[in-house]
């Protein structure tokens, strides 16, 4: 176990660095950092000591080393577009996105686990003939039309809910938030039904597959057996032997739905990291972008290995097979 | 004389497949099939028939402007689904860009498959060292979202172009990004699939006659692992299509000289809230409906050549 643990960790850690060494080519090799930095009056000395400041004149091994040294301790430098330090540029988005995505995150699993259990049960018939086919639709649909589609229909026809931005928001410490204020809870509704829509048709799939697994086996066919009625061998007995593998997937999903959600982000014009990200793109903020890439990497890989060695615990034969 | 009966033709034994025989049966899939043909048909003939090139200033008026679709009042005879606030004919516009949008989407399918393919064989066929240093540069590749991988490369190589070569170039960088965020799913499963194969008699058949390595890869392993390729491209072209879309639609795509659907979608989006939704609704549409198509005919596909479903 602890050599499973120690080859995953080591692992998740080369993966970072990789990653690290990505965000370290973007920021030294695209443009120049000390152009970037500077106006027309800048004299050639200043730019010189500038660039020795900096310590762009180091090999670049150094220099990778020490821009690894400092994005560990949560130094990405300066913005350049407006000269604030990133890394709370960064924080100050940071509860935005996160709110969105936890909240798409439990909307997914209210709405998708019953629909697919449904489809699984009543496999063939028109409903869930036709549900199934949504989710199709579902998984076509880009994020940013489904937002588009929602801000068409509840802003601009039935003007019920806002269209952008947060709306007022509390701040408990560093941390701020939507959901005390009735304008907060407001703006959070359509972004939040726009990021998870794609995520619900996932889960309403996985569990119907699995769904369908289960009740073949034989302890479904003794618990009919018994006479337990049947929303109770669905919804309990079945349905609890399929919630591994959703659990699973949710983990591990909130690493990408924090990714894609720079796109709902960009549609209700929501203040989150993502927004920030495509700001920094459109104006080739190198310093926000090797950053975002860091943490949203972070993330993702964080999540990952963690589902892993949960599910190494849980599971002996993992250990051996995935070491 | 007796006529010596003729190999059966390449139709013939297309009529005669089990795949064949799957489309005909599965009423999803030829409708799907339909509409993907007239959507492709009418991209590509539109030059032919529509009003005006949407794209050649000197044929837009502004006159025609912001006519609403022919249907609702006010709507104006030729522009059928009306025209946005520069003239232009929406329905022109959304089959060109249409063109552009398929365009790029073959386009990185076929190229994510040849480096995917490529990478897979010989990483599957010779093992060892190389395999492991192609397949973990992979596995980083997977660990970044994809999404943001194809903005990243987007942003970046577009930064690296001189400004002249920008928007001439905006089509191929698009490519190129999709196809370096979607190559390792082909690559993994071409490897799995090969190291199964290399162990095979008939591979080890064809090495003692020696023949030659690229040889034995390419016509005698890749074929039996190209089913499930085939099913993850016809679903990855509907993929492809969307992430083109929505870079395009958060504006490091194909610039407004060339749009595609996706940037006919986010120059329009301005217009939503002034009520004129046509501008914004036809480009969403045409665009789903390409984007369903491709899926159902890959969901289709995936269970027709999957053996345990038969």
């Amino acid at each position: 176990m602890i050599v499973f643990l120690i080859k995953r960790l080591a692992n998740a850690a080369l993966v970072m660095l990789a990653v690290a060494l990505m965000a370290f080519l973007i920021f030294r090799f695209v443009g120049d950092p000390v152009q970037l930095m500077v106006n027309e009056q800048t004299t050639q000395a200043e730019k010189d000591a500038l660039r020795e400041n900096l310590g762009l004149n180091d090999p670049v091994a150094v220099q990778f080393l020490r821009f690894v040294g400092n994005a560990v301790q949560g130094d990405f430098g300066v913005s350049y577009r407006n000269q604030q330090e990133v890394m709370s540029l960064i924080a100050e988005r940071f509860p935005a996105t996160i709110e969105l995505v936890l909240l798409a995150t439990i909307i997914s699993l209210v709405v998708g686990v019953p629909l697919g259990v449904y489809t699984a049960i009543h496999r063939g018939s028109w409903a869930s003939e036709g549900l199934q086919f949504l989710s199709i639709i579902g998984v076509s649909l880009p994020s940013f039309v489904i937002g588009i589609l929602l801000i068409l229909v509840f802003s601009v026809m039935l003007n019920i809910a806002p269209a952008f931005g947060r709306g007022e928001v509390v701040s408990i410490g560093w941390w701020t938030t939507g959901l005390l204020t009735p304008s907060g809870r407001a703006a959070l509704i359509l972004p939040s039904v726009a990021l998870s829509l794609y995520q619900i048709t996932l889960v309403m799939r996985l569990v119907r597959a699995e769904m369908m697994e289960v009740l073949r086996s034989d302890f479904v066919k003794f618990a009919r057996a018994r006479g337990v009625p049947r929303w109770r061998i669905h919804y309990v007995h079945a349905l609890r032997n399929c919630l591994m593998p959703v659990v699973t997937m949710t983990a591990m999903n909130i690493g990408s739905l924090i990714a894609f959600a720079l796109i709902t982000e960009t549609v209700f014009q929501w203040p989150g990291m993502g927004m920030l990200f495509i700001q920094a793109v459109t104006f080739v903020d190198i310093p926000v972008m090797a950053a975002y890439l860091c943490i949203v990497s972070f993330i993702f890989v964080a999540l990952n290995t963690l589902v892993d060695i949960t599910y190494a615990l849980i599971d002996p034969r993992l250990r051996m097979a995935r070491g | 004389m007796t006529a010596r009966p003729l190999p059966p033709s390449r139709l013939s034994r297309l009529r005669q497949s089990d795949l064949w025989w799957s489309f005909t049966h599965h009423r999803g899939a030829m409708i799907a099939a339909a509409l993907l043909f007239v959507l492709i048909f009418s991209a590509f003939t539109a030059p032919l028939y529509v009003p005006q090139n949407p794209f050649d200033p000197a044929q837009l008026d502004l006159l025609n402007a912001e006519y609403p679709p022919i249907w609702t009042e006010g709507g104006q005879w030729p522009y059928l689904l009306g025209t946005d606030t520069q003239g232009r004919d929406i329905l022109s516009a959304i089959l060109y860009g249409s063109r552009i949008s398929i365009l790029i989407g073959l386009a990185s399918v076929f190229f994510a498959l040849v480096v995917g393919i490529g990478t897979g064989l010989v990483a599957g066929y010779y093992g060892g060292l190389i395999e492991n240093l192609l397949m973990r540069f992979g596995d980083i590749l997977l660990s970044i979202p994809t999404i943001l991988i194809a903005i990243l490369v987007s942003a970046i190589v577009r930064e690296l172009l001189p400004p002249s070569l920008r928007e001439v170039g905006a089509g191929g960088v698009l490519v190129l990004a999709i196809v370096l965020s979607g190559w390792v799913q082909y690559a993994r499963t071409v490897r799995a699939q090969t190291a199964v194969e290399r162990s095979k008699e008939y591979v080890q058949a064809a090495q003692l006659l020696r023949v030659p390595a690229r040889r034995i890869m390419f016509r005698h392993i890749l074929p039996n692992t190209l089913t499930p390729i085939l099913v993850a491209a016809t679903l990855n072209f509907g993929m492809a299509i969307l992430t083109e879309a929505t870079l395009s639609f958060l504006g490091i795509g194909m610039p407004a000289s060339q749009p595609s659907l996706g940037t006919l979608i986010r120059l329009g989006n301005q217009f939503l809230f002034s009520g004129m939704w046509w501008i914004t609704v036809f480009p969403v549409l045409q665009l789903c409906l390409l984007v369903v198509a491709v899926n159902i005919l890959g969901d289709w596909l995936r269970d027709a050549l999957n053996p345990k479903l038969r």
